[in-house]
């Protein structure tokens, strides 16, 4: 499966098109990293709990499209985006959404200059 | 009187941590950035295509959660009263954006891309307003040229 954020995928051409597809999760991670996380936030720098969390939701949303879109019949998914929202505190929601294509890897340029 | 002296010995020490943290990460950043000054991170995609002959490509991401210390927020909420730039809070959300751009560059120069195009940014806030936490997400389309 091709992901990309623009519009094509470089170096191949569309042949179809399958529509939106889409995948999002909820993460909370367990009370001690909250913990931590609260006494790193009262010192200051970076949260390494929280990261992992939404490193790991931002994967397991991205899985789900991924799901979604091979059910299609699709192999790749281009302008992909992400939305992410927090829900409460401890609790993120991250959403991945993007449009399932079929792409074809493009015929070299000297067959079409011969012909 | 005993309140009063707990609560500046705590902002001063939140002060002191920070400021440290906050200078080490800099300097990280920095160093960081120019090991990486020759691929390049932009944030349009299709002319770039025009011009550049692509083999392969796929999508890099990565977020950062930074908290801001005590300190900086009993200045925000300071600032809040009689209004104007919150800088304490700029330079946490600058972190950040630079931290996560940082990471999806290293993502991609350890798989043998090229350039990072359509670089797209998303900050989102985390936790409460007593204790803000920064969420930035980055994330582009990685190419190898041809």
């Amino acid at each position: 499966m091709i992901l990309t954020n623009i519009e094509t995928v470089p170096g191949k051409k569309i042949v179809g098109h399958y529509g939106l597809v889409s995948g999002s999760t909820v993460r909370a991670k367990h009370a001690g990293k909250d913990i931590a996380a609260g006494f790193k936030n009262f010192f200051g720098g970076e949260i390494k709990g929280y990261t992992e969390l939404m490193d790991e939701s931002r994967r397991e949303a991205t899985q789900r499209m991924i799901e979604l879109a091979k059910r299609m019949g699709a192999n790749a998914i281009v302008n992909v985006r992400y939305a992410t929202s927090a829900i409460t505190a401890g609790a993120a929601e991250v959403y991945a959404y993007g449009t399932a294509v079929k792409v074809d890897s493009i015929q070299p340029k000297k067959q079409v200059e011969n012909g | 009187m005993d309140n009063l002296i707990i609560l500046i010995a705590t902002l001063f020490i939140c002060y002191m941590t920070g400021t440290i943290v906050e200078k080490r990460h800099y300097k990280k950043i920095k160093t960081r950035e120019l090991i990486l000054y020759k691929s390049p991170c932009i944030s349009y995609g299709k002319s770039f295509l025009k011009d550049t002959k692509i083999k392969h490509s796929f999508l890099v991401s990565s977020s950062v959660v930074i908290g801001c210390d005590r300190f900086k927020s009993f200045l925000a909420n300071l600032r809040n009263i009689f209004g104007g730039n919150v800088s304490s809070y700029e330079s946490v959300l600058d972190r950040g954006r630079r931290e996560a751009i940082l990471r999806i560059r290293e993502e991609a120069a350890e798989k043998n891309a090229n350039a990072v195009i359509n670089l797209k940014l998303e900050t989102t806030m985390l936790g409460s307003s007593q204790d803000p936490q920064v969420c930035v997400t980055a994330y582009g389309t990685a190419v190898c040229y041809a």
